[in-house]
C-alpha cells in the first residue's frame, strides 16, 4: 500500500486493502472470541465502545496479535490511547503502512 | 502532616514527556485548581492525566473537600453518586467528558510558577476525610468507604518500606493503571506525594508506549502495572529498558510470567494484595514463593467460612472477597476468588450485582451472569463473564445498550445468549455448570 494517507486525517479514506482487512477482521474475531462473523464487521464502524463494543483490554489483545502477526508495534501519543484506532479501516491502514512482516 | 514529603521547592513531583514538574510548580497549580473548584464539598476527579489528577486531589485536600472515587462512571453510578453527594462536581481534563455532573474543566495551568515565590507547604490533619472510594455492592447501590488522609499515608508508607522506596532517593513512578483505581491511587499518586517521589503524568497503554515512557524517566524507576499489561509487555517483542522494580496487582500473576518479567526487565517483581475497602495489606515476590506477607499491624481473622482483615491502617474490619488460607500471624495463601465475585482487569463486581442490573432492564424476563473461562482471550488471558437471558421482545443491541448504562463495559457479557428459559434445576437454582455448558455449545457453533 503506497497510496495510504494518514488515517487520522482522513478516517473515511477508502484506502484499506480488502484482503488485509478480511485477514485482520478474522484475527480480531478469533483472538477475542467475538460473537460476530469477521465479514460482518463494518470497516468504518468504531472498534471501541459502541459499535463493535471493544474495550481497552480487547485493544491490548489486538495490539499483541498485530505485533506477532505483522511486526507492528501500536503506539499512542495521545491520551485517548484506547480510541486511537477508530475503525477496522484505520487499523488496517496503520498496519499496511508499518508492517515489517 | 505535610501534603508532600518532598523537602525542597525544586524537587520533582512529576515528569511530563520526560520534563520535570517541581514542587514549586505543583503548589502553584494546586492553588489555581483550588480556585476553580468552588465550595461544592465533593469532587469526582475524572482527570486522565496523572499529574492533573494529583493536582486536583491536592486542591480538594487543601480546600477541605472530599474526592469521590467510584469504580466506574456509568450513567447509573453517576445518578447514584448525585444522591450520595448532592452538589458534587466533576473535575475533568477532557473536552468530551460525558459525566452527568456539573463539570469543572481542569484549568490551563501551564504558567510557570514565579522563581522566587515558594508557597508554604500545606499541612493536613491525619483525621481529615480525604476520599470516598466505592465498591459495586451486591444490591445495585455502590457502597462508600471513607478514607482519611492519615490512614491512606500510613498504608502507603508501609508499602514504601516493604518495597524499598522509603529512603531519601527519589524514584520515578510509571503506571499503566488509572489514578482513580485504588491500586493506582495508592501506588502511584499517594506513593509520590507521601514518599517524595516523582510520577509520570502519562498513562502508557501499548507495550511500545510503556517501554518508551520508562526510558524517559530517570532511574531508579518503578513500573506499577497489572498481569494484563505485563503479559502484553513481555509478549510484544519490544526492547525493554532496565527497570528497578515492577509492581503487579488486580489479579494473581502466573509465576512463569513473573520470572519472564524479572528476566526481561532485569528487575524484581513484587505483587501487591489489597482491595478497595482495605487498601493494600500484603505483598509477595512470586518468584520466591506463594505466601503473602501482611503489612505490620494488619491481622486476618477467620469467622466461620469467612476471613476478615482488620488493624493497621484499615478503617473498619472488612471481609475479604477471596478464598484465603491463614498461614500464621503475618502470612497467608490465596486460593482464588469467592464464587460470586467477578474481577476483570482490576474492576470488581459480583454476579449478584450484575444479575440485579440485568433483571432490572424492562423486557428482561429472566437472566443470569456466569463465569465463562472458555472465552478466555488467547494472549492476554483475560476471561470475561457471559450471560443467559430470556427476553423475547428485546434485540441484542438494545439489551447491550441498556446494560452499558448500568454496568462497567468490562462486565458486558461475552457471549450474551438468548434462550427460551434458563436451565434452572428442580429447586429453581441455576447450576453454573448448566450455564457453562450452554455457553460452550454456543461458542462451538459460532466461533468454529
Amino acid at each position: 500500500m503506497s497510496d495510504t494517507v494518514s488515517p487520522r486525517k482522513q478516517p473515511a479514506a477508502p484506502g484499506a486493502d480488502p484482503a488485509l482487512t478480511a485477514e485482520v477482521a478474522a484475527l480480531i474475531v478469533g483472538a477475542l472470541n467475538l460473537d460476530v462473523a469477521a465479514a460482518d464487521i463494518d470497516p468504518g464502524e468504531p472498534l471501541y465502545g459502541e459499535g463493535l463494543g471493544l474495550d481497552s483490554i480487547d485493544i491490548l489483545e489486538i495490539a499483541l496479535v498485530v505485533s506477532k502477526q505483522y511486526g507492528v508495534q501500536l503506539r499512542a501519543d495521545s491520551e485517548e490511547n484506547e480510541r486511537i484506532f477508530g475503525s477496522l479501516r484505520q487499523l488496517v491502514d496503520y498496519i499496511s503502512e508499518h508492517r515489517t512482516k | 502532616m505535610p501534603l508532600l514529603a518532598h523537602t525542597c521547592p525544586d524537587a520533582v513531583v512529576a515528569y511530563r514527556a520526560g520534563a520535570p514538574l517541581t514542587v514549586r510548580q505543583f503548589l502553584h497549580d494546586v492553588a489555581c485548581v483550588r480556585e476553580s473548584l468552588g465550595a461544592s464539598g465533593h469532587i469526582l476527579n475524572a482527570c486522565g492525566d496523572r499529574y492533573h489528577f494529583t493536582v486536583g486531589l491536592a486542591a480538594a485536600l487543601t480546600a477541605g473537600q472530599v474526592t469521590l472515587l467510584p469504580s466506574t462512571h456509568t450513567p447509573e453510578v453517576i445518578r447514584q453518586l448525585r444522591g450520595f453527594a448532592p452538589g458534587a462536581v466533576c473535575l475533568t481534563d477532557r473536552t468530551d467528558c460525558d459525566i452527568e455532573l456539573p463539570q469543572v474543566p481542569y484549568p490551563i495551568t501551564g504558567t510557570p510558577a514565579a522563581a522566587g515565590v515558594i508557597p508554604p507547604m500545606p499541612q493536613l490533619e491525619p483525621t481529615q476525610l480525604a476520599a470516598y472510594v466505592f465498591t459495586s455492592g451486591s444490591t445495585g447501590t455502590p457502597v462508600p468507604y471513607p478514607k482519611t488522609w492519615g490512614r491512606l499515608v500510613q498504608c502507603v508508607r508501609e508499602e514504601a518500606r516493604r518495597l524499598g522506596l522509603h529512603g531519601s532517593q527519589p524514584w520515578s513512578i510509571v503506571a499503566t493503571v488509572p489514578a482513580q483505581h485504588m491500586y493506582g491511587f495508592e501506588s502511584s499518586v499517594l506513593m509520590a506525594l507521601s514518599g517524595g517521589h516523582a510520577l509520570c503524568a502519562e498513562r502508557p497503554f501499548y507495550p511500545a508506549d510503556i517501554a518508551a515512557r520508562l526510558a524517559t524517566v530517570p532511574r531508579p524507576r518503578v513500573l506499577v502495572s497489572t498481569p494484563v499489561h505485563l503479559r502484553a509487555l513481555v509478549g510484544a517483542g519490544v526492547q525493554l529498558p532496565p527497570t528497578d522494580l515492577v509492581l503487579s496487582a488486580t489479579a494473581p500473576l502466573a509465576q512463569q510470567l513473573a520470572f519472564e518479567v524479572e528476566r526481561r526487565l532485569g528487575t524484581q517483581l513484587m505483587e501487591i494484595y489489597g482491595s478497595t475497602e482495605t487498601g493494600q495489606i500484603a505483598s509477595r515476590r512470586p518468584t520466591e514463593g506463594a505466601e503473602w506477607h501482611l503489612w505490620p499491624g494488619v491481622q486476618l481473622a477467620a469467622r466461620a467460612e469467612e476471613v476478615w482483615a482488620q488493624g493497621g491502617h484499615i478503617e473498619q474490619p472488612t471481609r475479604l472477597c477471596d478464598v484465603v488460607e491463614v498461614k500464621g500471624d503475618d502470612r497467608f495463601l490465596l486460593h482464588g476468588r469467592l464464587a460470586d465475585l467477578v474481577n476483570i482487569a482490576g474492576k470488581r463486581s459480583s454476579l449478584a450485582y450484575l444479575n440485579h442490573q440485568l433483571n432490572s432492564i424492562p423486557g428482561v424476563l429472566d437472566g443470569a451472569f456466569f463465569h465463562c473461562e472458555e472465552a478466555r482471550a488467547a494472549l492476554t488471558q483475560v476471561s470475561r463473564v457471559a450471560a443467559c437471558v430470556v427476553a423475547p421482545t428485546l434485540e441484542a443491541a438494545r439489551l447491550l445498550q441498556a446494560l452499558r448504562e448500568r454496568i462497567d463495559p468490562v462486565f458486558l457479557p461475552r457471549p450474551l445468549l438468548f434462550v427460551a428459559r434458563l436451565p434452572r434445576n428442580g429447586t429453581g437454582k441455576l447450576p453454573q455448570e448448566a450455564l457453562r455448558a450452554l455457553a460452550a455449545a454456543h461458542l462451538k457453533t459460532h466461533v468454529a
